[in-house]
């Protein structure tokens, strides 16, 4: 059964076209990827199955609910969780305050032992709980983007460039910490320019380009297609 | 002796500029708007504690108490109907209507309630005394200042307590930071709003009461003249910073009052206004005001 659902959708800015019919889905279970470059329509996906843009067309559903309409603050309590483009922390919130708003939609008495997760998959954040989040790092800015995404206990994690701007060897943890998260059950959607390390983790990928979906396969299959290899390998 | 007078006097009527100035600051600091509406609702909350103790003569506190219920429910009612449906909007369209509403609630005050001024009752009397004296006699304060300061330290203390303690006052932070990740948090956006505009409607309609203790013509623009220096305020201490909103009133009413008793009661105002703009040539942001430098 298909976890999330997406079926022609079309998003617009303005005048602007900027989701094509696209349709995609993502079962229970798998990390899905979609990759592209910069402007192809990854985000502005993401955006809309997290009912922050709206689709004029098509359906979004997720476990078989119609959550096209649905308003983006209550699609957390279905389970779906978002990390950001650009991580868009509370830069003047404490760590520990960015992780409780978190868990905004869930029960006061989780709130504790969801934070000592977090801190597990993140001990630098531990380290850093009562600073001000806008004095930290990049990467500890993503780590702090991903725990509180964390945070509502996602059934679907949906990441949007959560290697941007991050020196390789972070890249590196951010992606074993995904595929731990993986390990342990949280179904994921990756949106990545870097197609590489994403296809590398991924279980099924679609390769945006403008707005359509132009490809889709196994991650295996597509690291090995000559055309992305060209376009998006660097080879 | 009358140094500490005017300073007492300064810092009361700074209180009363800091009590409006927090609702112009949390509105601004959430839905980046400045509410120019917001001086009038202490206005009509004044209006409302008149009348619930003159006309139907209920107790004071019972009238204060309406007053704040009636502008609590008007804030809320103000921005579901005139702010609201500009979310969107260009920032001027937002400021028209805001000084439109303003223009609304004057000339709704002038046909309810007559422009001919009323006269504030004097609640705040123990022992059936105005004020206390200390030093035997050398330094008498009021009641109404006393209270008026005293209400602004609790006003303080517990929005300090709401926003840095509790869920919803986090959210409303997380909120005025960023909407769209708020969002995806699962705050519902549009409460949180509309919770600040009720907070801050509540508020302005203490500063009323306050306001008119102890300057007790009433009429339908008393509220516009505080209104704007507790905008200024506001601005002076940094707008959207809650500290910055207190640091500004208190300093406005001491420079306001200082001005007044050592260099010219006709130019204090002027005074007030040309110590903003060194401040703002200085420190744009105001005195407690941050930018905030976003990390790539």
């Amino acid at each position: 059964m298909a976890l999330l659902a997406v079926n022609n959708i079309n998003v617009y800015y303005g005048a602007i076209h900027a989701i094509k019919d696209v349709s995609f889905h993502v079962d229970e279970g798998e990390i899905v990827t979609l990759i592209g470059a910069n402007g192809a329509g990854k985000s502005t996906t993401l955006q809309t199955v997290s009912g922050l843009l709206r689709s004029k067309t098509g359906s979004i559903t997720f476990e078989d609910k119609n959550i096209s309409n649905t308003a983006a603050h209550k699609l957390v309590t279905h389970g779906l969780a978002q990390v950001p483009d650009g991580r868009r922390i509370f830069l003047q919130m404490t760590v520990r305050e960015n992780l409780e708003m978190g868990a905004f939609t869930q029960p006061a008495a989780n709130v504790e032992r969801d934070i000592e997760t977090v801190f597990e998959y993140f001990p630098r954040l531990k380290e850093r709980e009562k600073q001000i989040a806008g004095t930290l790092s990049g990467g500890e800015q993503q780590m702090l983007a991903m725990g509180r995404a964390l945070m509502s206990n996602p059934k679907l994690l949906m990441l949007d460039e959560p290697s941007m701007g991050l020196a390789p060897i972070l890249v590196e943890q951010i992606f074993e910490i995904i595929q731990n998260l993986h390990k342990n059950g949280t179904t994921i959607l990756l949106v990545e320019q870097n197609a590489q390390a994403a296809l590398s983790i991924a279980d099924r990928a679609y390769v945006l380009e403008t707005g359509k979906i132009i490809m889709s396969g196994t991650g295996e299959e597509l690291l090995k297609s000559p055309e992305i290899k060209k376009a998006y390998l660097g080879g | 002796m009358s140094f500490l007078n005017f300073l007492i006097s300064g810092i009361s009527l700074g209180s009363i500029y800091a009590i409006i100035a927090l609702g112009y600051t949390m509105v601004y600091g959430i839905a980046k708007m400045l509410n120019f509406a917001h001086g009038d609702v202490i206005m009509v909350g004044a209006y409302i504690c008149f009348y619930a103790v003159f006309s139907f003569e209920l107790p004071p506190i019972v009238g204060i108490l309406m007053a704040i219920a009636v502008c609590t429910v008007l804030g809320i009612v103000i921005e579901k109907l005139a702010y609201k449906p500009l979310r969107s909007a260009p920032s001027l369209a937002v400021l028209i209507t805001a000084i439109g509403v303003s223009y609304f609630l004057q000339n709704a005050a002038q046909l309810l309630w007559t422009s001919s001024p009323k006269v504030f009752p004097r609640f705040f009397n123990f022992g059936g005394q105005a004020s206390v004296s200390f030093f035997g006699g050398q330094l008498s304060v009021s009641w109404t200042t006393i209270i008026t300061i005293i209400t602004c330290i609790i006003i303080m203390l517990a929005l300090t307590w709401f926003t840095g303690k509790t869920k919803r006052g986090k959210a409303m932070r997380a909120c005025s930071e960023d909407k769209g990740a708020a969002q995806l948090m699962g705050i519902n956006v549009d409460a949180t709003i509309s919770m600040t505009f009720a907070i801050g409607s509540g508020l302005a309609a203490i500063a009323g009461v306050l306001l008119c203790s102890a300057y007790p013509t009433l009429v339908p623009t008393t509220g516009s003249m505080p209104g704007i220096k507790a905008f200024t305020a506001a601005v002076f201490g940094g707008i959207g910073s809650i500290p910055g909103a207190l640091l500004g009133g208190l300093l406005l009413g001491i420079i306001e009052i200082m001005a007044k008793a050592y260099i010219s009661t006709q130019l204090s105002d002027a005074i007030v206004f040309a110590v903003l703009i060194i401040v703002l040539l200085v420190k744009p942001a105001g005195l407690l005001g941050k930018r905030v430098n976003e990390k790539v």
